[in-house]
């Protein structure tokens, strides 16, 4: 099947105008009659749910966790870029969408890309309307920050807590409309399955986790709102329970997954401290604005305290390297720098993984009350994980697992090649190709859900009958019985080793062969060992108590087993992608200063993987990309 | 890094039964661990053993998403000042130690298993009013109002709040006033918050009476035990708006029964 993006014609500025323009609306009245199934409560999920709502949809909400408001996108610090040019320092739609572009390293789709940076500045509109307290100038008008990947100052940041006060925002909006009764809100619920009828996506199979019940919802149309899969690492800046199950089964059901080797990894994340450790901390981009990164120069310094290494003894890497970027380089080309020195034994700290982030230049110029007013919640963190004050001494930090742009694929209206379900958010693989830059997730989340959707979803409800699927469909009864089997595997299994002793080995072989560096030998490798770790697991895990009542290591147990499946699409793509660029980084494609060399000729397309019912075999589809505005070169931030 | 010996007292209790303390040894727990970490490899050993192992709530471990709720030693999130127990961690504890560890207790957060709770009843008080309510793409240019940097600051206080639910653990009378005055307090002291205020103050007030939460003693336990040092002066704040709110209620209540109601 051919894979069509179903991107509108015309010039690129005026695509998405058009395109709303021509697209079918739906009457108010006949709104009503259509259930939209919105599974995430994360920025995504909710603002499109609260939206769809507005509009006059009836909409059901679902989230593992115990309210809506604790979703993943709860964690974000550092804050959410907006064409604005409040700072008159230049900013556009078009320079926004351009470095979008060029940071995603030519492997985004342009047109949607430039949607994005359209609605980016609606979204800020209407958050502060929500009343999200963004931070002020005295004036009181909007205060920016910087973020790497850009020479504009276009992030807006509520202190360190942006994702919290946006998520809020939109959880506000969700509450709004579950007082209205448009939507039913579903949380500690997890999905397990996706329901297909008569190949559109018409329902879902959840399990209630307070009380074990299995439950069947159908709809007329599916929303996978649910967030990336970095925890297929074990160890990232993940919450816990991020998982790449909703996109994993509708992948079994029939979703193409689009370029699951784009990983992305966070240059500032406090190091690894021990084999107990069960998640890494972020310390925001936002800190690279005013800490310099170094290490010492010469290995002789290694283990002195920071202070005694003469300045000229230090080697500010990312400045030398990339004079006009400096340690706002982007994320993939600041992480891949920082595990160049530390692979040359110039690394700071236990186990020699990690590099200096020093603020003692700042303190100096602007104060400590001033460095503490911008980033104190950060640095009272660092001190609490570490016991370290960022004050006296500058902070360790090591490149860890963060966020991942590959997802299911989907056309310019969202929707998958599995007709009626929809993915938003960080489950698709859209906007950012391959790298994400910083501050762009949380507006891609929010321009999914509150822009996007409400217009893209109507062209497919339209062709739909309402309600015309009902959950006493055989499909329904046929997925319900293959969860509560795999349920009853799970518990009736006699093994000896828990979930997360599983988890932890496959993190660390996906970590080791596909993390930051990856080459054909190591992939090769891993994809020999994970169908072998895959098959102990389910013969040796051992997953206590019953099905009936909260049971967290069922839970978890689910989870994993859907990462040990896709743990081997991820290192596929990988390996099939003979090239490098953005987060992937294939050690036989480099220039001889070790920057990423792209092959355009081969690889300027969108690999998205059918699933074929054999693991091993998956089947390879490609979109072209075709770039029109800006025009395919070398990334350079020198 | 040091290893701990520690004995500790967990809550165990299944939904809609009466709960017990068990005593577990936690041994050899570095002290570099996170309060979470150590919960997690006493639960390996746990299950390894053959028992059932201790659940408990938390997502993010960064002290963000206000998941994790355990009361340690009698204190809801623990010993450490601001800390929620995802972030505190086993230095602040020594060799030989005996913890207590408990649900966070209160008649509106009922136990779901061991030392998760349900917190369901704050979502319910934001459904009655948190919001402002603006339909999607219908709002002014961001810079349209300009709010003084005090203001936003302030606001930005209150927002902080994770929803965790220490205050209600914390409190003698299991009072929420430290939450909803938190969250009513953000939207009530912004200009876009104004036309809503006192129809937010008073269904929110009302949907916590409902939920069985107890009164505010003015005893202050609830800010003392807040992760996000949320200030007793948003109560304060508050007790003026409800108060202000009800007066203007009651007046346009006898308004329009004299013009003949609606
Ligand atoms: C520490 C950290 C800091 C970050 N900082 C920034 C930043 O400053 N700026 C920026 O732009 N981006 C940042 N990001 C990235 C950004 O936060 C995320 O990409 C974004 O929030 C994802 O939003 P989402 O709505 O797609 O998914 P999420 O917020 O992850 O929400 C997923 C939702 O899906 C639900 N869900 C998942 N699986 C299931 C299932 N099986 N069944 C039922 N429900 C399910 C969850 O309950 C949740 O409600 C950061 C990320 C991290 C980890
Ligand atoms: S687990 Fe999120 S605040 Fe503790």
């Amino acid at each position: 099947m051919a894979l069509d993006s179903k991107i509108p014609s015309g010039p690129m500025a005026t695509k998405w105008t058009r395109h709303k323009q021509d697209s079918k609306l739906i009457n108010p009245k006949n709104k009503r009659k259509y259930t939209v199934l919105v599974v995430g409560s994360g920025l995504a999920g909710s603002s499109a749910a609260a939206t769809l709502a507005e509009l006059g949809y009836q909409v059901k909400c679902f989230c593992f966790q115990d309210s809506a408001r604790r979703a993943h996108s709860i964690a974000a610090q550092g804050g959410i870029n907006a064409a604005k040019n409040y700072q008159n320092d230049g900013d556009s739609v078009h320079r926004l969408f351009y470095d979008t572009v060029k940071g995603g390293d030519f492997r985004a789709r342009e047109a949607n890309v430039h949607r994005l940076a359209e609605v980016s500045v609606n979204i800020i509109d209407q958050c502060v309307a929500q009343g999200v307290p963004f931070a002020r100038e005295y004036g009181g008008i909007l205060a920016n920050r910087s973020f790497g990947g850009a020479q504009v100052s276009r992030t807006f940041y509520a202190r360190g807590q942006t994702g919290q006060q946006l998520l809020l925002g939109a959880y506000s909006a969700l509450n709004k409309e579950i007082q209205r009764g448009s939507v039913q809100m579903h949380s500690r619920t997890e999905l397990l399955d996706v329901v297909v009828v008569d190949g559109h996506a018409k329902g879902i199979i959840t399990r209630n986790l307070v009380t074990g019940k299995i439950e069947a919802h159908a709809g007329d149309a599916v929303l996978l709102c649910t967030g990336g899969y970095g925890n297929v690492f074990y160890l990232s800046t993940n919450a816990m329970g991020c998982n790449v199950t909703a996109t994993w089964r509708a992948h079994r059901k029939g979703a193409h997954f689009a370029n699951p080797c784009y990983t992305q990894i966070h240059p500032t994340c406090i190091p690894v401290s021990g084999d107990y450790q069960s998640k890494l901390t972020l310390m925001s981009e936002s800190l690279r604005n005013d800490g310099r990164v170094w290490v010492p120069k010469r290995a002789e310094d290694i283990g002195k305290p920071a202070h005694q290494i003469r300045e000229e003894d230090r080697d500010y890497f990312l400045e030398r390297k990339y004079p006009s970027f400096g340690n706002l380089a982007p994320r993939d080309i600041s992480s891949r720098a920082a595990k160049e020195a530390c692979d040359e034994g110039r690394g700071v700290g236990p186990g020699g993984r990690g590099v200096y982030l020093d603020f003692a230049e700042a303190i100096t110029q602007f104060g400590r009350k001033t460095i503490a007013e911008r980033y104190g919640n950060l640095f009272d963190m660092y001190q609490r994980i570490t016991g370290e004050s960022a004050y006296e001494q500058p902070m360790r930090i090591y490149p860890a697992v963060h966020y991942t742009m590959g997802g299911l694929w989907v056309d310019y209206n969202l929707m998958s090649n599995l007709p009626g379900l929809h993915v938003l958010g960080e489950a698709n693989f859209s906007d950012h190709g391959a790298n994400r830059l910083g501050a762009s997730a949380l507006m891609q989340g929010l321009a999914d859900g509150y822009f996007v959707i409400p217009t893209t979803i109507a062209p497919y409800l339209v062709t739909q009958q309402p309600g015309a699927v009902t959950t006493s469909h055989p499909e329904f009864a046929k997925a319900i019985e293959d969860c509560n089997g795999r349920i009853r595997r799970f518990l009736g299994n006699k093994g000896k080793r828990t979930v997360d002793s599983f988890h932890r080995e496959l993190g660390l072989l996906v970590w080791d062969k596909c993390g930051m560096a990856r080459d054909a030998d190591g992939l090769q490798e891993a994809l020999r060992r994970i169908p072998e770790l895959r098959e102990e697991f389910h013969s040796q895990v051992l997953v206590p108590g019953s099905g009936e009542a909260a049971n967290q290591e069922l839970e978890k147990a689910g989870r994993v087993a859907d990462f040990m499946e896709f743990a081997e699409l991820l290192c596929r793509d990988a390996l099939a992608r003979e090239e490098s660029c953005g987060g992937h980084f294939r050690t036989e494609h480099q220039y001889p200063d070790g920057e990423a060399k792209r092959d355009d000729e081969n690889f300027c397309h969108v690999a998205a993987w059918e699933y074929t019912g054999d693991l091993a075999k998956p089947q390879l589809h490609r979109e072209a990309l075709h770039f029109e505005e800006v025009h395919l070169a070398v990334r350079s931030y020198k | 890094m040091s290893l701990l010996n520690l004995h500790l007292k967990v809550w165990r209790q299944h939904r809609g039964q009466p709960g017990h303390f068990q005593d577990i040894e936690a041994r050899e727990i570095p002290d570099h661990a996170s309060f979470l970490e150590m919960m997690d490899i006493v639960n390996e050993r746990l299950i390894t053993s053959g028992q059932d192992p201790v659940a408990f709530d938390h997502d993010c471990r960064e002290g963000i998403c206000g998941m994790c709720s355990m009361q340690i030693n009698g204190v809801p999130h623990g010993p450490e000042r601001a800390t929620t127990t995802c972030q505190l961690h086993m230095r602040h504890f020594r060799e030989g130690d005996t913890i207590w560890i408990e649900p966070f207790r209160a008649k509106a957060f009922p136990v779901v298993k061991d030392l998760m709770v349900d917190r369901g009843a704050f979502d319910r008080i934001q459904q009655a009013g948190g919001f402002i309510t603006v339909r999607t793409g219908s709002a002014p240019d961001a810079n349209a109002i300009p709010i003084g940097k005090e203001v936003a600051d302030a606001a930005m206080d209150a927002a902080a709040c994770i929803g965790c639910g220490a205050c209600v653990a914390a409190c003698k009378n299991a009072s929420a006033m430290l939450f909803v005055s938190a969250k009513a307090g953000q939207l009530n002291s912004l200009p876009q918050g104004q036309p809503e205020k006192d129809r937010r103050t008073l269904a929110m007030v009302r949907q916590m009476d409902k939920e069985g939460f107890g009164h505010c003693t003015n005893h202050y336990e609830c800010e003392a035990a807040c992760p996000k040092e949320i200030s007793v002066r948003w109560i304060t704040k508050l007790n003026r708006d409800y108060a202000a709110a009800g007066l203007r209620e009651a007046f346009v209540g006898r308004q329009e029964a004299a013009e003949g109601g609606d």
